[in-house]
């Protein structure tokens, strides 16, 4: 029997970006896992305690935490939800240690896409194929919460017929950073703008992430300056043959 | 000037990026693991030093007040801001003191002590080069380590030319050499001199100030006074630390393994000595401290060393600028100094303008989770508001939010309904003539991703029943 993995697609890839879920779907099971997709799953909770409303938050959580407690593993769409989950739950009921110890256990299983690639699954190779330039850009929290930062490479590095060009300030933010790209539109925008111009550097046609909250923004700019530049999930390109 | 404005001046966005870039570079250069293997060790150490002394800190000030009255000297504790223009003011009375020299303190700026000294007639002049430049212009530092880092040099030959009565000067050398000139007669009158501190050491007794120009050691020992004013959390415990602490703070602020200066100053002048002041004061200001040490979730925003590190990091600063940040302290740091120390809800905005990026916290020498106290007191505005019955709707939207979130039945519906009203890449939402403010900027920034015509949940079923 084929081991067994449980997606959380988040609420953005859900609803938005479809096509990145059933990628990360796809290649899970060329390298041999059966998915378990719960149709209970919504979200995080990230919106509400980014925002400072940690109640609200605490309830989503909770929910998770339900949803996903007999999960073998759990494989995340995204580094920022990740690090919410394994990083942030446990700001959330620091003082209930019942809570806690169902947070850790879920730390302990929650992965989020490459790392789990990488580290569990240990495989670097799932036989992708895709003729592109393309630059990496380094979502924030997967770098600096989770210390994601040569996987994602590593595992694009392997892609047939890809070509993989570092821009110059892979590092630095793209502005989105959930409602404060609302509350703060045009300096969001402005961070974005600053960011598309080290990406237009390198000459590549396609943006690389492993978070779709980051490509949203950046593709929506550089959508709405008419650029030909496109984005993809680590997902997408590695399920592309 | 707004951040609106700033954003569109792009002669400012030039200087603000090109300056901090420059510091961002001699940084990553000093720190790189061939010049400084032991970088994150150090990080480390410093961080349970500063720990370990904030935690300590009434032991650490009884110590540091013994030796520097073994030494001369006499410390003045001070609860607030008044109370340091009072000690100042009476002394310059007793002793007849009219003219003050000044080197480069964010902790005078932050109590507004110039201001304060010129409305009782007395003439506070700053010697660092940026603060005397912006002295002269009448503004509040840009930045906590280069005060006059949006100022262009053309714009300081008309400051120059225009408050000195000199002819007008480019080249920046010459522009120093002028500076230089002035303040040099200036030194020689002075009656008091007033630095900062960048460490104060408990076991010696010893106030340590690091610079560039030798305008501090100027400051420090050629007036017969010396008055060095310093917040409280500026204590480490022994002279050993500074090893640490001082590679850390050099190389974090501007890539230098040293500064060119750094005076250990203890006690005034003693027999037999030629050179220092004939009386040493130290400062200790409290204006909020203690307070914040009894905040076990925030108060390591007391170790700050301020290096400026984050600041030139922080891709929001880089945007937005040093002035429009409500408070002397700018940049990630001010983000969260700001509401501690002048009030929750003086500006209930400030922690919000964050995308919560976190590079500060990684380049900070100190590492204080800057991000995380950020989330903190985000969730204690909006308990604030709670209290006072703002924010409702806000509050309603995320308690809603919750409540869709724990039923996925109502969550997939809603993702319907916003799927059909996102056809057409939402573009329709900002040509309404009432489309809500918030989201007709975020529409002018960029586009709606298309939206998708079935949701994930939609198509692993349809994939499932195949
Ligand atoms: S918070 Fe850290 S990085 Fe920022 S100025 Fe203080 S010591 Fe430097």
């Amino acid at each position: 029997m084929a081991k067994s993995v449980s997606l959380f697609v988040t609420c953005l890839v859900d609803q938005l970006f479809p096509p990145v879920g059933l990628a990360m779907a796809e290649v899970l099971e060329r390298i041999g896992y059966s998915i378990d997709f719960r149709q209970a799953q919504t979200c995080c909770g990230q919106p509400a305690f980014n925002s400072g409303h940690r109640e609200p938050a605490r309830d989503v959580a909770r929910y998770f935490l339900d949803t996903f407690e007999d999960a073998e593993f759990v494989v995340v769409a995204s580094g920022s939800c990740c690090s919410m989950i394994s990083h942030h739950y446990a700001d959330l009921f620091g003082s209930d240690s019942k809570m806690m110890d169902r947070v850790h256990a879920m730390e302990a299983k929650t992965y989020e896409f490459s790392r789990f690639l990488l580290d569990v699954a240990q495989v670097d190779d799932v036989g992708a194929r895709l003729n592109r330039v393309a630059t990496y850009h380094d979502s924030c929290h997967a770098l600096r919460e989770l210390g994601i930062k040569k996987g994602p490479r590593q595992l694009l590095s392997k892609v047939e017929g890809l070509e993989l060009r570092e821009m110059p300030v892979a590092e630095e933010c793209c502005g989105f950073g959930g409602t404060f790209s609302v509350k703060f539109a045009e300096l969001s925008g402005a961070m974005a703008n600053t960011k598309i111009e080290s990406i237009k550097q390198t000459g590549a046609d396609l943006v690389v992430s492993i978070d779709s909250s980051c490509l949203m923004q950046l593709e929506g700019t550089m959508r709405k300056q008419g650029l030909p530049i496109s984005t993809m999930h680590l997902a997408e390109v590695l399920a592309s043959r | 000037m707004s951040i609106q404005e700033t954003l569109q001046d792009s002669k400012l966005q030039l200087a603000i990026y090109t300056a901090t870039g420059r510091l961002m570079d001699h940084r990553a250069n000093a720190i790189s693991p061939e010049l400084l293997p032991r970088y994150q060790e150090m990080r480390q150490h410093a961080h349970d030093l500063k720990k370990h002394t904030i935690e300590n800190l009434d032991h650490y000030m009884e110590e540091f007040e013994k030796n520097v009255i073994a030494h001369g000297g006499k410390v003045v504790f001070c609860k607030d801001a008044t109370e340091v223009s009072d000690f100042i003011l009476r002394l310059a009375k007793e002793r007849g003191a009219h003219l003050f020299v000044k080197s480069k303190s964010m902790t005078s700026e932050e109590i507004d002590l110039n201001e304060r000294m010129e409305h009782h007639g007395l003439e506070p002049v700053e010697t660092d080069l940026g603060e005397y430049i912006i002295q002269l212009a009448h503004q509040k530092p840009y930045h906590i380590v280069a005060p006059a880092l949006h100022m262009t040099r053309f714009q300081v030959a008309d400051l120059f030319t225009e408050k000195l009565g000199v002819p007008r000067e480019e080249v920046i050398e010459e522009q120093t050499m002028i500076a230089r000139r002035v303040l040099r007669e200036k030194f020689l009158a002075a009656d008091i001199g007033i630095t900062g501190a960048n460490f104060l050491v408990a076991d010696s007794g010893a106030v340590v100030v690091v610079e560039n120009e030798g305008n501090a050691r100027l400051t420090s020992s050629a007036p017969k006074i010396h008055i060095a004013v310093a917040g409280m959390e500026k204590l480490i415990p022994r002279a050993q630390d500074l090893a640490v602490m001082l590679g850390l703070l050099g190389r974090s602020a501007t890539g230098q393994a040293l500064t060119s200066y750094t005076s250990i100053l203890s006690g005034p002048k003693r027999p037999g000595e030629v050179d220092g002041p004939e009386e040493f004061y130290v400062v200790l200001l409290d204006a909020g401290r203690t307070k914040l040490l009894e905040d076990p979730e925030k108060r390591e925003s007391l170790y700050c060393i301020r290096c400026g590190a984050c600041l030139n990091h922080c891709p929001v600063y880089r945007k937005i600028g040093g002035h429009n940040y409500p408070w002397v302290y700018s940049g990630p740091i001010g983000k969260i100094l700001a509401p501690q120390f002048k009030g929750l809800m003086a500006d209930p905005w400030l922690p919000f303008a964050s995308s919560l990026c976190g590079v500060c916290a990684e380049v900070c020498p100190v590492k204080i989770d800057i991000p995380r106290v950020l989330l903190q007191l985000r969730s204690e505005i909006t308990e604030e508001k709670q209290r006072t019955n703002q924010g409702g709707l806000e509050r309603l939207a995320f308690k809603a939010f919750a409540w869709a979130m724990r039923r996925p039945w109502i969550y997939e519906w809603g993702g319907m309904m916003g799927a059909g009203l996102l056809g057409n890449g939402g573009r329709w939402i900002s040509e309404l003539p009432i489309a809500p403010g918030p989201v007709k900027a975020w529409l002018s920034q960029r586009h709606l991703p298309a939206p998708a015509v079935r949701s994930f949940r939609e198509q692993w079923r349809a994939r499932r029943t195949k």
